[in-house]
């Protein structure tokens, strides 16, 4: 049985039959392509599939694609403006906020969310922030910098 | 230095594709006609398998295949690379491991069937319908009571469960030593046991094509032409001519994807079976059991001094677990990446070493960030704080009495390693500075104001790079040879790809070494494009892994250029109808000595392509491959000073300041290296006070998920003070030593040094790593009572 849903992603409207029990996170990557989401884990900790579902930073593994019905969803290639990086992006590649890459677009997506709800975060909120976004790579350090960076570069 | 060459912090070129989701990583491929892939893995941790039943699954919706292990019989099993020859003189025992179960199950996670169906879903609805018969055993988990009598026997080839025992040294010299030495230090701890957790799981998409009798395998691996090699020489699942292993982004490594594992191996086989592509990717759980783990060493360890605090010997006995099965290259961990690192910064008169390995009903360990030189470490500068504590020195003062001085190098220990170059007391002082050691006592004051406990940690480690001479690994058991490749092609026009058999997985090599190029043959550093990762594509080359990029696949490539330059000369001298030995190339430019008569090398690539005024002899074309072998290992140094802050009340470890200084030689990219340092930082600091891969006494791996298995998060961490103090290696031509392990080496032990300092004034006398807030909280109230 499949059940269909649609919904705006990246301002375009979509709709896709799936399972009931398909996540948003595979409608996304297997349905609609846009696999610049990524699966690290399957508890809802790592963060590496943060999209904004109508505005907020949602983990994309924890919701069911049925919910997202109606949704306006961003996902990590919906953030550039056409060839130009996102203050954020830039301030990732800028920074070395990155290094296997695996992690990065749930960071971006976590720390546009941080910086819409605190335009000028502090290390400790920023550290605080990610507590739901895991990286392997950078020991943090990098990331950090790269969300204060951003921030700074989007108050402009 | 040029603006975008050797030793500029140019920001990474990788990073576009990455911050815009338009990265490739293998589980992100999807093949026309594509299957899934599910394995039914036992449950249990040591199990008789009597009989697997298929049949209900077998008829579940979409069902195109189910394997058990007697289905792959022409399949050979899963080997270890690298045969240690034990104190007897006889080979290590290396059970049979078969990629899909036979006969018995010795670990939770252990494959024993795989489904293959049109989707994932209906594959997982299948496996659950598998019934698999198990006739229980015992097990043992704990790699210390393993050889004990009356415990399970996992393997008929490996009594006692011991896979070998190897030493190091001479023993009856070296206990004469202790006898009269000064002082003894003597500690015992555990090394624990550590799931590597690439953020991208382990996957593979694995085809065959009928019209060509090809296999392609897209596989999350460091080192694409190993698993070929592997799965053509001992698998047998094709001829090497006949397999293309792709690795494309692969979203980090730390060790856990040099391994050939069992999905790899049954899903190319079941790929021509079933006449369709197979995918598959691990779930976080499956990683966790069935990713090789790392560390996991039981030891008690002594150090001799006399009576002005000179190190005169040190004793090690060490027991390592290899999990129920040898992985690739599990071996030679404990042993030759362990036992030779035993001597540290220090100038240590003699050192015995004694390793026996075990294997225990829990899931393979091999490599993991480090490798081996981690443990040592952790055994060495755990000592010699130990030992400047007993002996009412400072730490640093005692270090420095000890180095092996600037002026001794090359340095031969007494563990056959030799020591290339080192400012080791230049380092320290630096870290020094940077840690602002001498405000130490005035933070203790106010920490202790406060309520706090305050203490610092020094690790001054050593490791051995750029693995590795092939002669000499292939003497010390390993398999294979330890070279690197590089084939630099000009196009016609005059931009370059650079071929590497090395591969990318987070250190930037797409940047880095398109500088080493830019930098050599002076080419814009924008011209030059970075191949790897494809067996198709690239010469055959050993992959990334102990920090050899640079040291080993960097200096394949200058080996290269320095060919592209040789040829060129030839061409630019025809060309400017000059003597060749009157040509001279710098900045990208053949001039004739004392004139302004020059040729681009640009010109040069084009006069190669359409050689119409040409050396007569000399072939068209350019385009030159290098393959190198090392001289030596190299030997990045430093000293990591930390300062931690612990809350009595709640045990929690607060790590408030990192310093390190490290010696990586030549650094090629500054941005790039300080971020592999800050990077295995965060995981030694992990190891130290959160990770811990902990199996209970039936087996059962009981943090098995980011629920219970402490990651390093944001919070947890602090910023990092990076320094350098590089002494070019006179041993490669780009004088680099290698930089990806350095954190995940030195961390451990300058956080555990700190804890132990910070805890010492309530009376704490040891803790085990991981340092929780329930070990330091309970340690406190023991000491209290």
């Amino acid at each position: 049985m499949t059940v269909s849903v649609s919904l705006t992603v990246n301002g375009e409207a979509v709709s896709a039959d799936v399972e009931p029990r398909t996540l948003l996170v595979q409608m996304l990557r297997e349905q609609l392509g846009l696999t610049g989401t990524h699966v690290g884990c399957d508890t809802s900790q790592c963060g590496a599939c943060v999209v904004h579902v109508d505005g907020e930073s949602v983990k994309a593994c924890t919701l069911l694609a049925v919910q997202a019905e109606g949704a306006e969803v961003k996902t990590i290639e919906g953030v550039a403006d056409g060839d130009t990086l996102h203050p954020m992006q830039q301030a990732f590649h800028e920074n070395h906020g990155l290094q296997c890459g695996f992690c990065t677009p749930g960071m971006i997506m976590s720390a546009l969310d941080l910086v819409k709800n605190n335009p000028d975060p502090s290390e400790r909120d920023i550290r605080e922030w990610l507590e739901g976004n895991l990286c392997r790579c950078t020991g943090y350090h990098n990331i950090v910098k790269s969300i204060d960076a951003g921030a700074r570069a989007m108050r402009g | 230095m040029t603006e975008q060459g050797i030793g500029a912090a140019v920001a990474r070129r990788e990073d576009r594709r990455f911050v815009t989701g338009q990265g490739h990583y293998t589980d992100d491929i999807n093949r026309r006609g594509q299957t899934h892939a599910y394995f039914v893995r036992s449950p249990h941790a040591h199990a008789t398998l009597n009989g697997v039943n298929t049949d209900a699954a077998r008829a579940m919706p979409g069902v195109r295949g189910i394997f058990v292990g007697e289905d792959m019989a022409d399949v050979g099993p899963l080997i270890c690379g690298w045969a240690i020859t034990d104190v007897n003189g006889e080979p290590h025992k290396a059970p049979p491991h078969p990629a899909l179960a036979v006969g018995k199950v010795n670990y939770v996670g252990d494959a024993v069937a795989v489904v293959i169906a049109d989707t994932l879903e209906q594959a997982k609805d299948a496996g659950a319908a598998v019934e698999v018969d198990y006739g229980l055993l015992d097990a043992v988990a704990d790699p210390a009571r393993s050889m004990a009598a009356g415990q399970p026997q996992i393997h008929e080839e490996a009594p006692d469960n011991l896979c070998y025992e190897w030493a190091l040294g001479d023993k009856a010299a070296i206990d004469a030593v202790f006898d009269g030495a000064a002082h003894v230090t003597s500690l015992e701890f555990s090394n624990n046991r550590l799931v590597p957790n690439a953020m991208e799981p382990r996957a593979c998409v694995a085809e065959y094509d009928d019209g060509t009798g090809e296999y392609t395998l897209f596989i999350a691996s460091q080192n694409p032409h190993v698993h070929r090699l592997v799965m053509s020489a001992f698998h047998g699942l094709a001829p090497e001519h006949k397999l293309r292993v792709v690795a494309p982004d692969v979203g980090g490594g730390f060790g856990s994807k040099i391994f050939i594992y069992a999905e790899e191996v049954v899903a190319t086989w079941a790929s021509a079976r079933i006449g369709r592509p197979i995918k598959w990717t691990a779930e976080r759980s499956e990683s966790f059991i069935a990713d090789a783990h790392g560390r996991d060493h039981v030891t008690k360890a002594e150090l001799a001094l006399d009576s002005g605090g000179k190190f005169l010997a040190m004793r090690v006995e060490t027991i390592a677990n290899m999990g129920a099965y040898l992985s690739t290259f599990s071996s030679a961990v404990p042993s030759y990446l362990y036992g030779t690192l035993l001597a540290g910064q220090y100038t240590t008169g003699g050192i015995y070493c004694n390793v026996k390995t075990v294997f225990t009903n829990t899931a393979p360990v091999d490599a993991y960030r480090g490798a081996g030189r981690p443990e040592a470490a952790y055994v060495v500068e755990r000592l010699v704080e130990t030992a400047a504590n007993e002996t009412g020195r400072d730490p640093a003062e005692l270090r420095r009495i000890n180095f092996v001085p600037g002026d001794a190098f090359p340095y031969e220990t007494p563990v056959i390693m030799q020591y290339d170059c080192g400012d080791f007391a230049g380092s320290m002082d630096q870290a020094l500075d940077l840690a602002g050691y001498g405000g130490f006592q005035a933070r203790k004051a106010e920490s202790k104001a406060n309520g706090k406990l305050r203490g610092v940690g020094f690790s001054s480690y050593i490791e051995a790079c750029g693995v590795a001479p092939s002669a000499a690994v292939g003497s010390l058991g390993a398999g294979v040879g330890l070279w690197e490749s590089a084939s630099i092609r000009f196009n016609p026009t005059g931009n370059v790809q650079l071929l590497t058999g090395c591969h990318t997985h987070g250190q930037g090599h797409e940047t880095a070494y398109a500088q080493i190029v830019a930098d050599k043959l002076g080419v814009p550093y924008d011209q030059v494009d970075v191949i790897h990762g494809d067996t198709a594509k690239t010469p055959f080359g050993m992959g990334t892994y102990g920090s050899r990029s640079a040291a080993v696949g960097g200096s394949a490539i200058v080996k290269a250029a320095d060919k592209i330059i040789e040829k060129g000369r030839k061409i630019a001298a025809h060309a400017l109808e000059a003597s060749e030995d009157d040509i001279e190339f710098t900045g990208g430019n053949f001039t004739v000595k004392g004139t302004d008569k020059a040729m681009n090398i640009a010109e040069v690539a084009f006069t190669a392509y359409v050689p119409h005024n040409y050396p007569e002899g000399l072939e068209p074309g350019l385009e030159e491959s290098a393959f190198y072998d090392p001289l030596n290992f190299s030997f990045p140094a430093g000293t990591h000073i930390c300062e931690v802050e612990i809350d009595p009340e709640t045990g929690s470890v607060a790590i408030d300041k990192y310093a390190a200084v490290d010696d990586f030689g030549v650094v090629i990219n500054p941005l790039i290296v300080e971020g592999q340092v800050h990077g295995g930082i965060g995981q030694g600091i992990g190891q130290a006070v959160l990770e811990h891969a902990v199996y209970d006494s039936a087996g059962q791996l009981i943090s098995g998920s980011y629920m219970d298995y402490t990651m390093p998060r944001a919070d947890d961490v602090p910023n990092y003070d990076v320094g350098f103090n590089g002494v070019p290696s006179p041993l490669n031509p780009l004088g680099v030593k290698g930089c990806g392990e350095a954190g995940a080496i030195a961390a451990p032990a300058a956080v555990m040094n700190a804890v132990h300092d910070a805890l010492r004034d309530v009376g704490v006398g040891h803790i085990e790593m991981p340092a929780t807030p329930l070990r330091v909280w309970q340690a406190i109230q023991d000491a209290a009572a």
